[in-house]
């Protein structure tokens, strides 16, 4: 997940360590210095540069219209990111936790999904919505919320979310770049998780709608995304000791889904677990594995099996790690693939 | 930071600490206790007489469309149509007091004033006819899509007003919301903005005395929805929504107000709706028979034209061509509506997403083989029946 060093303009930039965060921050700033219309607008993303600090630096680089605190509401800052679009400007809205996003679901799902096809494609809207999402920094509740299945499940957004510090920067990029609204789920917990990278030039990633081998492997595929890549990756490691060559897949995007490079790496291992920390009941993993039953029926060994959160509220901070799948429950799923040895 | 300051590090300064100072006196933001009036009074002597005559015009036509238009749904050729009869004074005010370059957000009730716009009387109806959601490009009218939810394009005309000054451009949006509308929380976050951002629109309620069935006793303990404007540090302006001269008065100064970057004005027009919420509602199950006749004598289609008459601004030989004028509108509707819409069944996959994703891909190809197979089963069936 790093990158040793790369070129631009003839000359070798060295790779320092950086946190998702920076890289994050870093996307913002190169967007809104390339594009004059790309404007920040949320609560605290000002002077204080936001709760995670990454909009930090951006309202004194370009001024409080370019990056804007408005007053605390989040209906109002996403309706009037649809009216700023609508004029030719390219919003970018930070919803400041998960859980906090859910008074702007009207406008979002009314409105921001569906101009471009209200309107018969005349207006299509080129928002970008930053949700921090996820648990596992002990926030208190209203924190930790994993809400990506209700995105997926609305047409007309995307919806893509990195895991590494290369991704976060780049798929922000394009996210901000896109003529369609995104729905950016930053993985709360990695914003502090660090790669060799360097700002002055970033590393190439790939688009959004694709997913991404991160390990190759033949016995089974880790299909993942977001906070949960780096436990996969873990297990992964943990399961050779076990004589399992596990494949991890990083969705890195939930809409468009990457059903070819899914399909692929299931047929070349016959087994399959979903891992994602929001509920399991009518969660992403289940449309996961129904889409990879559909394409792959014939070449499966064991039924697709779901790694998923519980199906309760995100619990109190001193129990999520009880909530959390972590490697151990991965690793035991991988066990249960061994399905023609159980029945 | 003013907007000509914008870019630049230098002209940066932090949002200095809080300095709360209280307005001590909200006395100019108040509305007036009565709604304000033009025809009848003193203030009529003012007002421009083509203007008048213009307003007369448009109000007769757009009495004669929502005539049309429910004619329409009793015959299947409008699947809805939620009349405005008894508004048209502020439909047509909020219409003709905008620039061209100025952009209007109506709410679904709103078609009136995106005629009298400008917008072709057909486009204006696909919505309610249900071939196609928005029938018209919004960016070259400068009319946002008829809204649907209550409220939700009131942030959408402070956002767009914002972008528009941001960009050093001379643009007013107009927005316009229901009484039952105030009640809702977009209404609240979309006022709070404007006015903390000074942001150039107006706001206006028309208040019809019903939420579908709901009386206004029912939506608000406010003195009036105009003296909501208050708790925002914005005017509060209390007009008789069936005086289409106040209407246009009224709104034309906070049009101005805005323009001259004095920031956003909440306008309440006291209006009744005298048809039922859409032709799908029952009135009489909430409503007294006495209360819409005592509305009928404010007509504010005739409380013009007697005004025009009395003044001999208008004859009744004029009054006979406005009508003409409208029935060749009506005529025109009845045609463009009773010409069945071209409809394409793939482009329910086109304007999802700019690129199709693989999934839609999928999809609209499962939707063309079973297009395919219909015509192949129809010409087979037809073949079969020679």
């Amino acid at each position: 997940m790093t990158t040793a060093a790369a070129t631009a303009g003839g000359r070798t930039t060295k790779a320092k360590p950086a946190t998702m965060a920076q890289a994050l921050g870093r996307a913002l700033r190169d967007s809104m210095a390339e594009d004059p219309s790309v404007h920040v607008l949320g609560e605290d993303v000002g002077t204080l540069g936001g709760v995670f600090r990454i909009t930090d630096g951006l309202a004194k680089e370009f001024g409080d219209d370019r990056c804007t605190d408005t007053p605390l509401a989040e209906a109002g800052i996403l309706g009037a990111a649809v009216g700023m679009a609508m004029y030719g400007l390219r919003p970018v809205v930070e919803m400041q936790f998960d859980a906090f996003a859910y008074p702007a679901f009207e406008q979002l799902m009314s409105h921001v999904a569906k101009m471009r096809n209200r309107t018969g494609g005349a207006m299509p809207l080129p928002i970008t919505v930053r949700v921090p999402y996820g648990g596992g920094i002990g926030g208190v509740e209203h924190h930790s919320d994993s809400s990506e299945a209700y995105y997926m499940a609305t047409p007309g957004l995307h919806v893509v979310t990195p895991a590494t510090v290369e991704d976060a920067y780049g798929l922000l990029r394009e996210s901000i770049a896109s003529d369609d609204p995104v729905v950016f789920l930053e993985p709360k917990r990695l914003y502090w998780s660090k790669a060799d990278w360097s700002p002055e030039a970033p590393a190439a990633v790939e688009p959004i709608g694709r997913a991404v081998v991160r390990r190759s492997g033949r016995s089974a595929t880790l299909i993942t995304y977001g906070p949960s890549l780096p436990v996969c990756m873990e297990a992964a490691e943990a399961a050779v000791a076990e004589g399992w060559d596990l494949e991890v897949v990083d969705l890195r995007s939930l809409v468009p889904f990457d059903d070819e490079t899914v399909a692929a790496s299931v047929r070349r291992t016959g087994r399959a677990v979903v891992v994602h920390e929001s509920p399991g009941f009518g969660g992403p993993g289940g449309e996961i594995a129904a889409r990879i039953t559909e394409r792959c029926f014939h070449h499966l060994e064991a039924p697709v099996l779901r790694v998923a959160g519980f199906d309760i509220p995100y619990p109190p901070p001193m129990l999520e790690r009880h909530h959390l799948p972590g490697v151990d429950r991965v690793l035991d799923a991988v066990a249960r693939l061994q399905w023609e040895a159980d029945s | 930071m003013t907007v000509q300051e914008l870019p630049g590090a230098a002209a940066y300064r932090p949002t200095p600490p809080p300095a709360w100072k209280p307005i001590t006196d909200p006395a100019p933001l108040l509305p007036d206790p009565e709604p304000y009036r033009v025809l009848g009074t003193d203030a009529v002597a003012d007002a421009d007489p083509e203007l008048l005559l213009r307003l007369h015009a448009e109000l007769v036509r757009g009495r004669r469309y929502n005539a049309q238009a429910t004619a329409l749904t009793k015959q299947g050729r409008l699947a809805v149509y939620p009349s405005s009869t008894g508004q048209e004074a502020c439909e047509i005010a909020a219409a003709l007091v905008l620039e061209e370059r100025d952009w209007l957000f109506p709410s679904y009730r709103d078609t009136l004033a995106a005629v009298a716009r400008g917008l072709d009387p057909v486009e204006a109806l696909t919505l309610l006819r249900g071939d196609r959601h928005t029938g018209y490009d919004p960016r070259e009218h400068r009319i946002a899509p008829l809204c649907t939810p209550l409220a939700t394009q009131l942030p959408h005309a402070v956002g767009l007003a914002h972008a528009a000054r941001l960009k050093g451009d001379d643009v007013v949006a107009l927005a316009m919301v229901g009484d039952g509308g105030t009640s809702e929380g977009d209404f609240h976050e979309a006022l709070n903005f404007a006015a903390v951002w000074k942001a150039p629109v107006v706001f206006l309620v028309q208040n019809n005395g019903f939420a579908i069935s709901v009386p206004l006793a029912k939506q608000t303990a406010a003195p009036s929805l105009a003296h909501k404007a208050v708790g925002y540090g914005m005017p509060g302006r209390l007009v008789d929504g069936n005086d289409a001269a106040a209407v246009h008065q009224v709104l034309s100064e906070a049009v101005a107000r805005a323009r001259g970057g004095e920031g956003p004005t909440l306008v309440e027009a006291v209006t009744y709706r005298m048809d039922a919420h859409t032709n799908a509602d029952d009135a009489t199950r909430y409503r007294v028979d006495s209360e819409v006749e005592a509305w009928r004598a404010h007509d504010p289609v005739r409380l013009l034209e007697r005004e025009l008459l009395e003044r001999g601004l208008l004859d009744e030989a004029g009054v006979e061509r406005v009508k003409e004028s409208a029935e060749r509108m009506a005529a025109a509707l009845r045609d463009g509506m009773n010409a069945d819409p071209e409809l394409a069944p793939m482009d329910l996959f086109t304007h999802v997403y700019a690129e199709q994703t693989s999934q839609l891909q999928a999809q609209a190809a499962a939707l063309r083989a079973e297009l395919d197979a219909e015509q192949d089963h129809d010409e087979h069936g037809t073949e079969a029946g020679r």
